[in-house]
C-alpha cells in the first residue's frame, strides 16, 4: 500500500502558504499587558510545488526561522492558512488532513544537531521513536532506523548503538537527516541544517541530501543564510525580509537577474573569493530594522538607494516579472508611481 | 631588514587534565610584518583561536605553553603579570566572534572604551570620554554622541561589533588580534565590517592577524594566509597565489568542498574522513589518512617545510602536485 498517495497529481502543489502570520507579543508593564509584538511572519504566501527543493535566504531575524516552525506547526499561526496536496490543515473538524497525518508527512532538520537528539537515547532508538509512535512494532521500527542510518551513509553495525555525544557534527547531522525521514514523509524543511558544520562536511552532507532526495522522491524546503549553498541546492528561491517575502522565483533567474534592491544587495555582499578584485563600498549600510516597529510602506526603503515617497506611502506588491519570478518592489511594477518604475534594474555586477 | 612585528617559533600548547591531554599547537612558525593582515585559516579543533589567544597568554592555566612569543621584539612569555596587563590592550588588542559577551552589560559602551584609555594612557575620565566618542566616529557609528551612553544590549550586531573593534583600537594597538569577527554576523553586515577593518587597519599601519573558517572572508582581507590542520601551518603564502591555487591537498580540498555559484547539479568534492583526535603529538603528516595523494613515504616522519617559491612554503613531501599527475 501506498502510504502517501499523491492526490492532486503533479500541478497541484504540495504546500501551499496564504497570508501566513505570526506576531510574538513583548509583555511589559506591571500587569504584563501586551506592550508591542515582534511581527516575525507577516503576511507570507507562496506555493511548495512537488518534488522541488525551494531555498529560503535572508538574515537573522527576517522571519525564516519562525516561518520554518509554522511550517511544521511547532507554532501555530496567527492568521493564514495552509493547504497539503488539496487539504486544508489544521482545520477543526473540517475536511482536512489531521494534524497527526500531516505531522507525518512533513518533517523537520534542526541547525544545531545535537540539541535536537535525545543524548540518553542510542541514535538507532532516536531514529526508530516515532515509526513506534505511529504504529509500527518495536523490530520493525528498528529495522527500518538501521536501513535509514545505513542510507545516511552511517554503517548500522558500527553506530546503532552509539550516543549522540560519540559522534561527531557531520555524523549527528546524518543522525536527524535519517530521523526526519523515518516516518517517510513527502516534504523535509530543513532549518540551516550545514551551518555548524566544517566546510569539508558541510560538503558531504549537501551530497547526502541531493542523493536522499531523488531516492526518497522528497520535497526539500531548505532555509539558509548561505547564498552559495542555496543557489548549489535549491530549484526555487524565496528572499525573506523583515518578516516579508521580496523575492520568488527560478535559482537561475534570483541569481542572474535579481530585481529586488535587496536581493541584489544581499547577493552582492557575498565574498569574491578574489583577492585581486575586493569590494570597496559596502552594498548596504547598517543593519536590519527592528521587526517589533517595522518602516511603513516597503520595510526595505530605508536601507533602499532607491526609495521614494510612494515607497513609504505603499506597500508594493508583488510583481510578476516572467517565469514564476515576482519581486515586491514599486520599480518591477509599471504603474506604482515610482519614477523608476517598469525599469529593468541594471543587474548587479 | 626590519625585525617582524609578531613572531611565533616552534610554538606548542597542550592542554592537560586529570582525563585527557590535547596537543591542540604542535610547533608552528609565524611572522607577521608591520601593517600586514596575516588569516589563519582552518577548519574546528585545528589550534587557530589557541594559537591566538597564545599570543596575549588568554589560555586556561593548565595550559603548557612553549616555544617563543616575540611581538614588536618582546618576550611575551617571560613578561611579568603586571606587565601582560599593559601589554593587553595597550601594544596589543584583541576583536572576539560574540560581541554580546566580550562587551560587559552593565556598563555603557562609552565607559567600557574610556576605561581603556584612562587604565593604559592616565587620562582623565573627560578626555577619556572625548577619546571614546572619537573612536565611535573612527568606527562609523552612526549619532555616535547618542551611542556613548547605549548599553551592549541597546545596539544591533553590527553596531556592538563596531564598539568592540573601538575598545580594541582604543590605545592604537600595533598588532589586533582577531578571532572570527564577522562569523556571527550577516551577511549585508559581515561585508560592512570587513571594509571597515581593511580601512583602519591601512590608516592606522597596524599589523593584523585574523583567524577565520571562511575562505570568502580570507580572500577579502588577508594579504597573506597561514593554513593550520591538526596544529601545524600546512601552507603559508601570499593570498592571491594562494586562492588562485593552494599547494598542499588540504587546503586544495577545502577550496573544491568550497560551494559558490556554478555548481548546481554537481556532486561537491568533500574530503572524506575527520581530523584526528590530537590526543598525542602527530608524528606523521596528519592529513595523510584523508588525502589522495597519500602513500607509504608520507607516514615517515613529520613533512618538513617545503619551499614552493614567490614566498609560499607548505608542509608535504608532495606539494604542488596534483591528484591527475601521479601515476596511479
Amino acid at each position: 500500500m501506498d502510504i502517501n498517495p499523491d492526490r492532486g497529481g503533479p500541478a497541484q502543489p504540495l504546500l501551499a502558504v496564504k497570508g501566513l502570520t505570526k506576531h510574538f507579543p513583548i509583555k511589559g508593564g506591571l500587569l504584563g499587558r501586551t506592550v508591542a509584538a515582534v511581527r516575525a511572519v507577516d503576511g507570507v504566501s507562496f506555493d511548495i510545488r512537488k518534488g522541488e527543493t525551494l531555498g529560503i535566504v535572508g538574515e537573522s531575524g527576517c522571519g525564516k526561522s519562525t516561518l520554518a516552525r509554522l511550517l511544521v506547526r511547532l507554532h501555530s499561526a496567527d492568521a493564514g492558512t495552509m493547504v497539503f496536496d488539496g487539504e486544508a490543515v489544521g482545520e477543526p473538524r473540517a475536511s482536512g488532513i489531521s494534524m497527526r497525518d500531516y505531522r507525518r508527512q512533513v518533517q523537520m532538520v534542526f541547525q544545531d544537531s545535537y540539541a535536537s537528539l535525545n543524548p540518553r537515547l542510542p541514535i538507532e532508538d532516536s531514529i526508530a521513536f516515532a515509526p513506534k509512535v505511529h504504529g509500527l512494532s518495536g523490530r520493525e521500527a528498528g529495522e527500518r532506523a538501521r536501513d535509514l542510518l545505513a542510507a545516511v551513509g552511517l554503517a548500522p553495525a558500527q553506530f546503532a548503538r552509539r550516543y549522540p555525544h560519540e559522534l561527531s557534527g557531520g555524523q549527528r547531522q546524518r543522525v536527524n537527516i535519517a530521523r526526519a525521514l523515518a516516518l517517510q514523509p513527502r516534504l523535509v524543511i530543513l532549518d540551516e541544517p550545514v551551518s555548524a558544520l566544517d566546510k569539508s562536511v558541510e560538503a558531504q552532507v549537501l551530497n547526502l541530501l541531493v542523493d536522499l532526495k531523488r531516492k526518497f522522491n522528497l520535497t526539500f524546503v531548505f532555509i539558509s543564510h548561505d547564498l552559495n549553498v542555496v543557489q548549489f541546492i535549491s530549484d526555487r528561491v524565496l528572499v525573506m525580509y523583515l518578516g516579508e517575502v521580496v523575492e520568488i522565483g527560478p535559482v537561475g533567474s534570483i541569481y542572474d537577474r535579481p530585481a529586488h534592491p535587496y536581493t541584489r544587495a544581499l547577493l552582492a555582499s557575498r565574498p569574491s573569493m578574489d583577492p585581486a578584485r575586493r569590494r570597496t563600498v559596502p552594498p548596504l549600510v547598517g543593519d536590519p530594522p527592528n521587526p517589533v516597529n517595522p518602516p511603513s510602506g516597503c520595510r526595505f526603503r530605508t536601507r533602499c538607494d532607491f526609495a521614494e515617497d510612494v515607497c513609504a506611502a505603499r506597500k508594493p506588491l508583488a510583481a510578476e516579472l516572467g517565469g514564476g519570478h515576482l519581486a515586491a518592489c514599486h520599480m518591477a511594477s509599471p504603474d506604482s508611481g515610482h519614477s523608476k518604475a517598469g525599469a529593468i534594474l541594471e543587474v548587479a555586477a | 631588514m626590519k625585525p617582524p612585528l609578531m613572531k611565533l617559533t616552534d610554538l606548542s600548547v597542550t592542554f592537560a587534565t586529570r582525563d585527557r591531554t590535547v596537543h591542540a599547537v604542535n610547533g608552528v612558525n609565524m611572522e607577521v610584518a608591520e601593517g600586514e593582515v596575516l588569516c589563519i585559516l582552518g577548519e574546528s579543533g585545528s589550534g587557530k583561536s589557541v594559537t591566538l589567544r597564545a599570543l596575549m597568554r588568554l589560555l586556561p592555566k593548565f595550559a603548557r605553553v612553549t616555544g617563543g612569543i616575540e611581538v614588536a621584539g618582546q618576550d611575551v612569555l617571560a613578561m611579568s603579570e603586571r606587565r601582560m596587563a599593559d601589554f593587553r590592550g595597550g601594544e596589543v588588542a584583541m576583536i572576539f566572534q560574540e560581541p554580546m559577551t566580550a562587551l560587559d552589560p552593565v556598563f555603557t559602551i562609552g565607559r567600557q572604551i574610556a576605561e581603556v584609555v584612562q587604565r593604559h594612557e592616565g587620562a582623565s575620565r573627560g578626555t577619556a570620554m572625548a577619546r571614546a566618542l572619537e573612536l565611535l566616529e573612527l568606527v562609523q557609528i552612526p549619532s555616535a554622541r547618542r551611542r556613548l551612553d547605549a548599553y551592549p544590549h541597546e545596539l544591533s550586531g553590527g553596531l556592538r561589533q563596531r564598539a568592540m573593534i573601538a575598545v580594541a583600537l582604543a590605545c592604537s594597538p600595533k598588532l589586533l588580534l582577531a578571532d572570527e569577527p564577522t562569523t556571527a554576523l550577516d551577511a549585508t553586515v559581515q561585508i560592512q565590517v570587513l571594509l571597515l577593518l581593511r580601512e583602519l587597519q591601512q590608516r592606522l599601519g597596524m599589523g593584523v592577524v585574523f583567524v577565520t573558517h571562511d575562505l570568502g572572508v580570507a580572500g577579502e582581507i588577508a594579504d597573506r594566509v597561514a593554513v593550520m590542520y591538526a596544529g601545524r601551518v600546512v601552507e603559508e603564502g601570499p593570498v592571491g597565489p594562494f586562492m588562485a591555487g593552494p599547494l598542499h591537498p588540504y587546503p586544495r580540498g577545502l577550496l573544491n568542498s568550497t560551494v559558490h555559484g556554478g555548481m548546481r547539479g554537481t556532486i561537491l568534492t568533500t574530503i572524506p574522513g575527520a581530523p584526528p583526535s590530537l590526543s598525542t603529538v602527530p608524528t606523521t603528516c596528519s592529513f595523510s589518512p584523508r588525502c589522495v595523494l597519500a602513500e607509504p613515504a608520507c607516514d615517515a616522519g613529520v613533512p618538513p617545510m617545503v619551499e614552493a617559491g614567490g614566498d609560499r612554503r607548505g608542509r608535504c613531501i608532495k606539494l604542488g602536485l596534483e591528484a591527475s599527475t601521479v601515476p596511479a
